[in-house]
């Protein structure tokens, strides 16, 4: 058992975050806010290249042929960077549908609503006017839309200014293109690649929060020096290393099945990582005290990030109830396998 | 990242749960809690069978007489322990986890061969002499004085948390060599033998109601100087190369515990019909998911010190992380019990009702209010973390008027 990330996997961390920050700058991207189209091709075309989509992709396939553990490195760099688009979607399309290896297609993803809810709350979709491709995902199966073909209202204002979203009161039928197994594959792993986007999001807001509590200066000293601003500061940085190693561990979990339950961890990991990244927002703010509730200071858009990936691929309570159940079946400790 | 373990690391594993599985049904009957004579027998004959099978001092050093096992080796005893309900490491804590490791790395040959032979065979049982009723977490203000008269020094003051002192052979004792305010620069080791003329014994009983807490009250204490580890003065960093030794499995125990508590949880709920509630479900499942990233964070810890050989930060997260999810797990627990919390027996056979796990939920929740206290509260965690780690500035520090 070696848990340390190797030599290679460090390189392939270190190496995306070289290319985010020369590709994604934070006041560029900060241009597109409340845009309907915040994708830069060119920018897309890069992640691409340095094998975003296609990193978990077998290589006789056209791949990198990597596990999803080398992939949560590479989502946490992403996560951090605020990269925006539907990185995930185009990422687990990879290998279903043409073109989203390569960046040429991009993919974004829903779920079906189902149950009393359905009837109430819209269904929103991210991205609308950048997608190439829509899947629609449920417990059947996977439709595939036509994201044009969709008449669909846009937000004025998407609480997440990097992410705008359409609301349709329902979805047509698609065409079928995977079946059900796929589903519990891509949302099993969906949750683990939206978990590492937390875990880089909750450590940026850390990094923001320390720099700021080093700098900002009251009643003659650092606010960083006042044990009441630094345990914020402790606390931030000890939910980013917790939900770090819960979601790396997911990630290798499912690259080799019989160290443990893949489902119950990659659940486990997007709780940890949820709790991470949101409750961090709300320090970094406080941290950053009135600066930190303008627009101007970038803490917002991460809080906001976050929150949006609350959302996505199963929210904090369904995941705990999924574990629950899991538990009631049985579910062994970390010495009942391996 | 790779979480299978080696063909060694199996056999290893599987040649120790095979002396379990033969050894633990041969045990003696557990004796009282309160019972400390019987304890100390209790838990000196499980090391003597540990010494026995070449399992004492598993992560010593091979020149210190142990095992000389990897972190991962390490990990995987301590798992193995718990999973076959295995005695705790009880009154040899001291001996086995502090003043061996010391005496290992500071000590001097005669030193060494005095003590560390009869630790690993559980002849001698070892207690703390570390904080003051004056000096708990500002440890460097302690002011437990010592003065050399001849070969010997003359001991004179208190100390307390001295978990086994009844039962204790020998004391790792710090003391005040140095000027009054010299604070980490005048703290000198020594061995203290507990029978010396002087030293008198409080027990001091937890609000959990156990007793292994005492008070220490040294009164014209003659320890020889041949009893002392390391220079005069340089009892701190003594003290601290024991660190050195901490690989990220203290609470190894104590965590896989606490998945076999949640499960004992989940029973319960399903029993009395809880369980349909989906806030209890929800409570359940976020545990497992907070227990399974610390176990992660373990796993993460071990392979550093694999890797480097010295501690990484991981320990102190988990120190900081982990008695909070401890905590909530000891609230999940007893309200589930509900008013069967109010006694803290097991009850059985009550006209035809089932057993309950009361005693082991009431317990372990007392237990886990210590975690945030023992070993360095919370509080300074977030000090070392903000400080050292994140490198924020150091608290004003009122006394001295400038930054402790």
């Amino acid at each position: 058992m070696d848990f340390e990330p190797t030599g290679i996997q460090g390189e392939l961390a270190e190496g995306i975050r070289r290319l985010l920050a020369g590709a994604f700058p934070l006041d560029q991207l900060r241009t597109r806010e409340n845009q309907e189209k915040v994708i830069d091709r060119d920018g897309w075309t890069q992640l691409a290249e340095a094998g975003v989509f296609s990193l978990c992709l077998a290589e006789e396939a056209g791949g990198v042929g990597l596990g999803l553990a080398e992939a949560t490195l590479v989502f946490e760099e992403l996560g951090r960077s605020l990269v925006p688009g539907p990185l995930v979607a185009t990422h687990l399309a990879a290998g279903l549908v043409d073109g989203a290896e390569d960046g040429s297609v991009v993919v974004g993803m829903v779920e079906r609503p189902s149950g009393p809810s359905a009837n109430v709350l819209p269904v929103f979709i991210e991205h609308l006017a950048d997608l190439d491709v829509l899947l629609v995902l449920s417990d059947r199966g996977i439709e595939q839309l036509d994201p044009a073909t969709l008449s669909a209202r846009p937000s004025r204002r998407p609480m997440d200014p990097l992410t705008p979203v359409w609301s349709v009161s329902s979805l047509p039928e698609g065409e079928p293109v995977a079946g059900p197994e796929i589903v519990a594959w891509w949302r099993r792993d969906g949750r683990v690649l939206t978990a590492a986007l937390q875990v880089g999001l909750a450590a940026w807001l850390t990094d923001l929060s320390v720099a700021y509590a080093k700098e900002r200066q009251q009643f003659g000293r650092p606010i960083g020096s006042f044990q009441a601003v630094k345990h914020l500061c402790a606390d931030m940085t000890t939910r980013v290393e917790l939900a770090r190693v819960g979601v790396q561990a997911a990630g290798v979990t499912i690259d080799q099945p019989d160290v443990g339950a893949p489902d119950v961890v990659a659940a486990g990991a997007k709780i940890v990582a949820d709790e991470a990244a949101i409750t961090n927002g709300r320090s970094a703010i406080q941290v950053h005290g009135g600066m930190g509730f303008t627009w101007e200071v970038p803490v917002h858009l991460a809080y906001k990030r976050a929150r949006l990936h609350a959302t996505q691929f199963g929210t904090a309570d369904r995941l705990a109830e999924m574990i629950a159940d899991a538990l009631a079946d049985g579910l062994g400790g970390p010495t009942d396998v391996g | 990242m790779d979480l299978r373990y080696t063909e060694a690391e199996q056999a290893f594993r599987a040649d120790l749960r095979r002396w379990l599985a033969a050894t633990i049904p041969t045990l003696p009957e557990k004796p009282a809690p309160t019972d400390w004579p019987g304890r100390r027998a209790y838990d000196t004959n499980w090391q003597r069978l540990l010494f026995d099978a070449g399992y004492a001092g598993v992560d010593w050093p091979v020149e210190g007489g142990g095992r000389g096992a990897s972190p991962v080796e390490e990990l995987i005893f301590k798992e193995e322990l718990e999973r076959a309900h295995a005695p705790y490491v009880g009154v040899n804590f001291v001996g086995l986890l502090h003043a061996g490791p010391t005496i290992i790395t500071e000590g001097t040959p005669e030193q060494r061969q005095q003590y560390l032979p009869a630790i690993l065979r559980g002849d001698n049982v070892w207690c703390q002499g570390f904080s003051e009723p004056n000096a708990g977490s500002d440890l460097a203000s302690m002011r437990t004085r010592a003065v050399r008269d001849g070969d010997e020094y003359v001991i004179n003051g208190s100390k307390i948390w001295t978990s086994h002192a009844e039962v204790a052979d020998y004391c790792e004792l710090l003391v005040r060599t140095g000027p009054e305010d010299s604070r980490h620069r005048g703290i000198t080791w020594l061995i203290l033998p507990m029978d010396t003329p002087g030293v008198e014994i409080r027990p001091l009983a937890t609000m959990a109601g156990s007793t292994e807490f005492a008070e220490l009250f040294l009164t014209d204490v003659r320890v020889p100087v041949a009893n002392r580890v390391g220079e005069e003065n340089d009892g701190w960093r003594v003290t601290m190369v024991t660190l050195s030794f901490e690989r990220g499995t203290a609470f190894v125990g104590d965590l896989l515990e606490a998945f076999e508590l949640l499960a004992s949880s989940v029973a319960l709920a399903r029993r009395t019909g809880a369980w349909s509630d989906p806030g209890v479900r929800r409570q359940a499942g976020h545990l497992r998911a907070e227990l399974d990233a610390l176990y992660a964070m373990t796993r993460r810890t071990v392979s550093q010190a694999a890797r480097t050989g010295v501690p990484g930060t991981g320990g102190t997260y988990f120190k900081l992380a982990y008695p909070d999810v401890r905590n909530k797990l000891g609230e999940f627990s007893l309200s589930l019990l509900g008013r069967a919390s109010l006694g803290a027996d097991d009850l059985d056979g009550l006209d035809g009702l089932g057993s309950l796990p009361s005693e082991e939920m009431v317990e372990d929740w007392l237990r886990g209010i210590s975690l945030t206290i023992a070993a360095g509260t919370s509080q300074i965690q977030r000090n070392i973390v903000g400080e050292r780690f994140l490198g924020l500035p150091r608290e004003p520090s009122a006394s001295s008027g400038k930054s402790a």
